[in-house]
């Protein structure tokens, strides 16, 4: 059943300049995540997915990034429309949270995890709307921190760490970032994006520079303290596996494009593009020898017309050169982005000189 | 160092003892004071006994004006640290935040503006900065004395700062006097000194920006404030602090020149002029004080690097 | 030939590094147009005392000196001196210090260590200082000049190939090259100077303005080239003593000082950006 929509991202463009030109990173994209669901957005690397969850926090490195139009609504409102300013004070890092993918070079390694994490209670602890938000009085910087406050937000901190199985909370908060492992540094990562009783928790290939026996742990974990919560995650991942491990439903991204999204039991059972056909195929399995995608990732600052798979796609007619797809709703919650898409496993139509599909 | 400044001063040709002796001298005298000076024996043997004395504290004696070099230097000394200080401090309390503030607002206009006045800090000549200030500040306008450190009797104290040793005095009209002499010598010394600590600064903040922390913050909500001010200035500033060694040879180069040009009492201006005089001792003295120095200032940096960086001293 | 084309585009695209470079070729030109451009080239030498100390403005664009000669085409004849000076002093030092720095960095043995302290030495103490001794012991003059800034100098290039040479060592095309049984003279002059040529450069440049800077200070202190040679440090030093009135006469030479050092130093900034992508000025980012 489609959940009432927390977020949708419609028709996003944003460009990068680059010594070329500019780089049209995100054409017309288009995402919805649903209240406490989890969506995987999956992709290549510099499909653009890194830079749609950016777009979405509202960090896209500027001057360099252009929105060239879209919108991004949250709770109903866009948040491209607002003040950039309430948007920091009010929704970043308090309704919108963040795990990076760089759990080593996340943390400043010049301050203690506790001054780090008790910097952000200061800013984003959900206590702020009972006792009232005084922000804007003083400088940022000199900014006095409420006693009652800080005593109550330092509680909340250590139960986190707790939940995220961190052992002996309080001596960690004294402790330098290069003190922990990389395993225990992510889960304070999580625990960081837990502490405001977020919406929505942006995570960007969290567990990518992790080991993988550890991986699994943090995915199960992550998805266990969502679930319990009933928060929302974009989960964007180059790893189909993981996403398959912890999404309710998948994105998949191409070149600045999606082009499919379905839950991930359909994602995985009735893929439709001929795109994220190729990408299962490449998945290792026993029944069959990897398949690769032939070709090569398009350049995004003269990317080809109409779908922009279809110089790689073996199924591309006239059609395809020449008009970007229109979404098709296949499903309730699955659509996809082709003109020739795959309806059914069993019914393929013509294999045209085609040997090697499997 | 001293033993590879010792050799350049010694073999170089020039004899210091005939021009002591004066013009008048026979062959025999020169060599007898040479003998008295202890020149004529070997160079090894020479540098061996300015070691040795060197270690008693014993820096010998000004062949221009009798006195031990040890005195000399610590009559000078107050008056060039004491202008090396205001400076050194002029330079960092302005040139980190201004480093930073360009940073930030990278390629705008005040960072262009402010590219131009670091680009002539490096450029422009120190003595004539020096003169251009006196011909407007006080030739012209008379704002500021000409130059000196104060007027009339320096002030009564323990520290020869005379700035310290007025304020501790209460001498609020001596203390002000010295401040007006102090400005324009300061001002110029510090200039070039500015320029490498905001060059220095804006290459640090810049490397420390584009991190994944601070990309991190940013996606928090910190606010920006706390962000540069906090975590990425000190990030920035172990480079900065590195840069130290650097600034203080700026300075202490300046300081010969400088001196000269303000008619201060200092080191500088003592090197100088025994240079000139070819004072052998003198010169070594400044050797010696400016060794002192690099030493004294690579200690500085190792502290300051420990403060920022709690890493050092932790693992 | 198109590795220098490709410089001077690249630099016609940096407007401040453009504008060193326009800076550098207008001395250049000053210098050796010098004779021609001068509206009094004979006022080097000749006295006019009936002319003493005038205004610019009229004939004299720049004024007068004490001696009644024109500014403007002393200065003109001065670039010469500058050019001469910065040429030859950063030359020497190229030439002593880039040899040292590649051999101490190859061979790392106790000579080379032996090296690298002395150089560090000479760059403890203010090259000003040792610049000042070497120049007055060996007696004041324009190539004693140039010789106390070569000797004093070449430390800084010693220890910046030393240190390129050091990393390079460690990068897998030199270590090949090594193991495939290149001369130790072949990988040095073939693989490791090649890949130090772009800091050398930009060192080179900015060693210029540095070099004639340090220049300027010997002759205002009384070190450089005698009178009546036209010297921009020297005519300084002999206007103080008609200050405040001959404001000009003090103006002028440290406007021309300061014009050159900026140019070689916005050209040295500029060839940074461009042969050192890695500290690059632009704000192009990875999406």
């Amino acid at each position: 059943m489609p959940s009432p929509d927390l977020l949708t991202v419609s028709d996003l463009e944003v460009g990068f300049a680059t010594e070329n030109g500019t780089a049209k990173v995100l054409d017309r994209v288009n995402l919805r995540i649903g209240q406490g669901q989890v969506v995987g957005l999956v992709g290549e690397s510099g499909c653009g997915k890194t830079t749609l969850a950016r777009a979405i926090l509202g960090v896209l490195p500027m001057p360099a990034a252009h929105i060239g139009g879209g919108r991004i609504v949250f709770h109903g409102e866009d948040l491209l429309q607002q003040d950039p300013d309430t948007v920091n004070r009010l929704i970043r890092g308090r309704k919108i949270t963040f795990i990076p993918q760089d759990p080593y070079g996340s943390f400043n390694p010049l301050f203690s995890v506790g001054d780090q994490i008790m910097q952000l209670m200061k800013w984003n602890s959900p206590l702020l709307e009972e006792s009232g938000d005084k922000r804007s009085a003083w400088p940022a910087l000199f900014q006095p921190y409420p006693r009652a406050r800080y005593r109550a937000d330092r509680e909340k901190v250590l139960e986190v760490l707790r939940q995220v199985q961190l052992p002996q909370p309080e001596q960690a908060l004294k402790k330098l970032p290069h003190e922990f492992s990389g395993g225990q540094r992510q889960r304070l990562m999580i625990a960081m994006a837990l502490l405001s009783d977020p919406d929505l928790i942006i995570a960007d290939e969290p567990t990518t520079a992790l080991d993988v026996t550890i991986q699994a742990q943090i995915l199960r974990l992550l998805r266990q303290l969502v679930k319990d919560r009933g928060i929302s995650v974009l989960f964007t991942t180059h790893d189909l596996g993981t996403a398959y491990e912890i999404c309710d439903s998948i994105t998949v991204m191409y070149a600045g494009q999606e082009m499919e999204s379905a839950s991930t039991e359909a994602f995985f059972g009735r893929p439709s593009h001929r795109y994220t056909n190729r990408l299962l195929e490449s998945l290792p399995s026993p029944d069959r020898d990897i398949q690769g995608i032939g070709g090569d990732v398009p350049s995004l600052v003269d990317p080809p017309g109409g779908c922009r798979f279809h110089p790689r796609c073996d199924y591309a007619t006239e059609e395809c050169r020449q008009a970007r797809p229109d979404t098709e709703t296949l499903d309730d919650d699955h659509w996809v982005r082709c003109h020739h898409p795959k309806r059914d496993a069993s019914a393929e139509p013509h294999f045209a000189g085609q040997d090697n599909v499997g | 160092m001293i033993a590879v400044v010792f050799v350049i001063s010694h073999i170089i040709p020039a004899d210091p003892v005939a021009l002591v002796a004066g013009e008048t001298a026979t062959q025999e005298q020169i060599e007898a004071l040479r003998a008295k000076l202890g020149f004529d024996k070997p160079l090894h043997v020479q540098l061996f006994n300015y070691y040795a004395n060197l270690l008693r504290g014993d820096l010998g004696v000004s062949l221009y004006t009798a006195r031990p070099i040890t005195q000399d230097l610590a009559t000078r000394l107050p008056a060039t640290i004491e202008l090396t200080l205001a400076a050194m401090l002029l330079s960092i309390v302005v040139g980190i935040p201004l480093g930073v503030l360009s940073a930030v607002h990278r390629n705008s206009v005040f960072d262009h503006s402010l590219r131009i006045v670091t680009v002539s800090g490096l450029a422009i000549a120190s003595f004539w900065l020096g003169i251009m200030l006196q011909l407007l500040f006080s030739m012209k306008l008379g704002w500021t004395p000409l130059n000196g450190r104060i007027d009339g009797f320096p002030p009564r104290g323990g520290t020869g700062l005379f700035l310290v040793d007025t304020l501790v005095a209460g001498n609020f009209k001596g203390f002000w006097n010295a401040l007006e002499h102090l400005a324009l010598p300061t001002i110029t010394l510090a200039f070039p000194a500015l320029a490498t600590v905001v060059r220095f600064t804006r290459a640090g903040v810049l490397d420390v920006i584009q991190s994944a922390f601070v990309q991190y913050e940013r996606a928090m909500g910190l606010p920006s404030g706390v962000i540069v001010w906090k975590y990425i200035l000190r990030n920035a500033l172990i480079s900065t602090v590195t840069q130290i060694g650097l600034l203080f040879g700026i300075l202490l180069a300046g300081t010969v020149v400088i001196e000269t040009v303000f008619d201060w009492p200092g080191i500088g201006n003592y090197a100088f002029g025994s240079i000139l005089q070819s004072d052998y001792n003198a010169i070594m003295g400044f050797t010696v004080w400016a060794g002192v120095m690099f030493i004294l200032v690579n200690l500085l940096v190792d502290i300051l690097h420990s403060l920022i960086d709690p890493r050092e001293t932790r693992s | 030939m198109s590795t220098a084309l490709f410089l001077l585009r690249k630099l016609m695209q940096d407007r401040s590094a453009f504008l060193g470079f326009l800076l550098i070729l207008g001395l250049v030109l000053c210098a050796i147009f010098a004779p021609y451009l001068a509206p009094f080239p004979d006022d080097v030498w000749d006295l006019h005392p009936t002319n003493r100390l005038m205004p610019p403005g009229g004939e004299h664009y720049l004024g007068t000196d004490r001696m009644g000669s024109d500014i403007y085409s002393r200065l003109l004849f001065g670039a010469r001196i500058t050019i001469v000076i910065g040429v030859v002093a950063v030359g020497v030092s190229l030439l002593i210090g880039v040899p040292i720095g590649l051999l101490a960095g190859y061979y790392h043995n106790w000579f080379s260590d032996l090296l690298m302290r002395v150089s560090d030495i000479f760059l403890a103490v203010p090259q000003i200082v040792l610049a000042i001794a070497i120049a007055q012991t060996l007696g004041p003059s324009l190539n004693n000049v140039i010789l106390a800034l070569s000797l004093t100098y070449w430390p800084w290039f010693t220890r910046l190939v030393y240190a390129e040479t050091r990393s390079l060592l460690n990068e897998i095309f030199i270590e090949s090259a090594i193991a495939l049984g290149a001369s130790p003279f072949r990988v040095i002059v073939f693989h490791i100077l090649p890949n130090v040529a772009s800091p050398i450069i930009v060192r080179t440049s900015i060693g210029m303005g540095f070099t004639i800077l340090t220049a300027a200070t010997l002759g205002f202190l009384g070190l450089g080239a005698q009178p009546p040679a036209p010297e921009w440090g020297r005519m300084i030093s002999e206007s103080r003593e008609f200050l405040p009135d001959a404001w000009w006469y003090a103006l002028a030479p440290g406007m021309a000082i300061f014009v050159v050092v900026m140019g070689f130093n916005l050209l040295g900034d500029g060839l940074r950006d461009i042969l050192d992508p890695k500290i690059r000025r632009s704000s192009h980012a990875k999406p």
